[in-house]
């Protein structure tokens, strides 16, 4: 094992290059999740009976079969349908899809843990649907959900290595690359796990702190 | 007709693949119920060092992706001296990272048990190891199981991951089918239900437990 630095140098600007991509990949597909997750969660709360079933049945489909075959499927399977998609806007859409069914619970839980009496209080006060939600119960739903929510994003972002399986080139297809080239694993590979390390601790870091400011504020 | 047969002879090849998952799944199960213990323990052991260590193994296995660590176990490890089969190298990173989030699970499921039954194991001059094993964690296990039951699918999804590594499971197999006959619709519909099916399988086995264990507790 001899850890070379001048490869680190020659390959730095391509990793550099692919953490651009891993970054953009996340924030797209992170609120490609956070808006699908509201409307799935919305489909799972609704009063029509046959809209919650075909929600519970489509969110725990895609809950229970892994990310990579449903990027495979969006990649191989639709162009056969005529849905051409470039491997970024199908790598965006499957993680995006796949994370919304996880948001979509953190939304449901948060919503439903809005105690009964506030909804009661709320129509005995007169205020209308619009009020109730806008006035009464966003305000005291939406505070807990940000920590996981957040989880989430941290989350999707160690995901992303998986898109360099449909050929997107981020970080991990990247890395990949340089070290099928050279023949050179050592360094590319270690390099992404302590760039994803340092990513997550830090951002674990933040939503920690979020949580405490959170937590002091409802107290 | 032909196509027909055609199609049922490579859904057989796929199907083959099944076993090549099952078997990943419960290798690494296993491996990482047994680290997410040892590890959930460790970060509740008096000693700072002990508790240390299991935070950094911890740390580093979340921080990271399962992506990476496998491709390190598969590529990086044999530079190093330690050469693994696909198939060793899938389940030790997917173990490993499993067991790291198993570990806060058994973390918080004992830190769930109320402190009164550590006290009464103390009056009742039981050692800690009989508290943790006869009194502790009988309870806890009960709040662990739905847990290790959404892990267990984690870990499941996982292996799918393992085909990158030249794994011929489930997914493999529908990439090999893809590559050489250029079907793409019904391997891929045909992995995605079969992972469907094993999915309510550890579901289904996960609740049986779940009603096992929850047998002469409260509210049963």
């Amino acid at each position: 094992m001899d850890w070379s630095w001048d490869f680190v140098a020659q390959i730095m600007p391509a990793l550099t290059q692919g953490l651009l991509v891993t970054v953009e990949i996340t924030l797209v597909s992170s609120v490609v999740a956070l808006v699908l997750g509201l409307l799935f969660a919305l489909a799972k709360m609704s009063p029509v009976g046959s809209v919650r079933r075909v929600a519970i049945i489509a969110t725990e489909g895609i809950r229970r079969t892994p990310l990579l075959v449903q990027l495979y499927f969006l990649f191989y399977v639709l162009p056969d349908l005529g849905i051409l998609l470039s491997p970024f806007t199908a790598g965006v859409i499957g993680l995006g899809l796949h994370y919304a069914t996880y948001t979509s619970e953190v939304y449901r839980a948060g919503i439903n843990n809005v105690p009964v009496g506030q909804w009661e209080a709320a129509r005995a006060c007169n205020l209308t649907t619009r009020q109730t939600w806008t006035e009464i119960i966003l305000p005291q739903a939406i505070p807990p959900m940000i920590p996981p929510l957040g989880n989430y994003v941290i989350a999707m972002f160690k995901e992303t290595p998986i898109l360099s399986a449909i050929t997107v080139m981020d970080l991990m297809g990247e890395a990949l690359a340089q070290a099928n080239f050279n023949y050179r694993y050592l360094e590319p590979i270690t390099l992404v796990a302590a760039g994803f390390l340092l990513v997550s601790l830090i951002s674990a870091a933040i939503i920690k702190l979020l949580e405490n400011h959170l937590n002091l504020r409802a107290a | 007709m032909q196509n027909l047969d055609a199609t049922i002879g490579y859904g057989r090849f796929i199907l083959s693949g099944a076993l090549a998952t099952v078997e990943l799944t419960i290798f690494s199960c296993a491996l990482a119920l047994l680290m997410a213990f040892l590890a959930g323990l460790a970060l509740l052991s008096r000693s700072y060092s002990i508790r240390a260590v299991a935070r950094i193994y911890v740390e580093f296995f979340r921080g990271t992706s399962i992506f990476v660590q496998l491709f390190a176990a598969y590529f990086v490890l044999p530079l190093v001296g330690i050469s693994l089969t696909p198939v060793q190298a899938g389940v030790l990173a997917i173990g490993l990272n499993g067991g790291a989030y198993g570990s806060e699970v058994v973390r918080a499921g004992i830190q769930a048990v109320g402190r009164d039954q550590t006290e009464a194991s103390i009056a009742l001059n039981l050692t800690r190891w009989q508290a943790m094993w006869w009194v502790i964690l009988p309870q806890a296990v009960v709040v662990m199981l739905p847990s290790f039951g959404n892990l267990a699918i984690e870990i499941m999804k996982a292996t799918a991951v393992a085909s990158l590594v030249t794994v011929s499971e489930l997914t493999f197999q529908a990439q090999m089918v893809r590559s050489q006959t250029g079907e793409t619709a019904i391997p891929f519909l045909l992995i995605l239900v079969t992972y469907l099916v094993i999915a309510s399988v550890l579901t289904a086995l996960v609740r049986l437990l779940e009603r096992r264990f929850s047998r002469g507790t409260a509210g049963a």
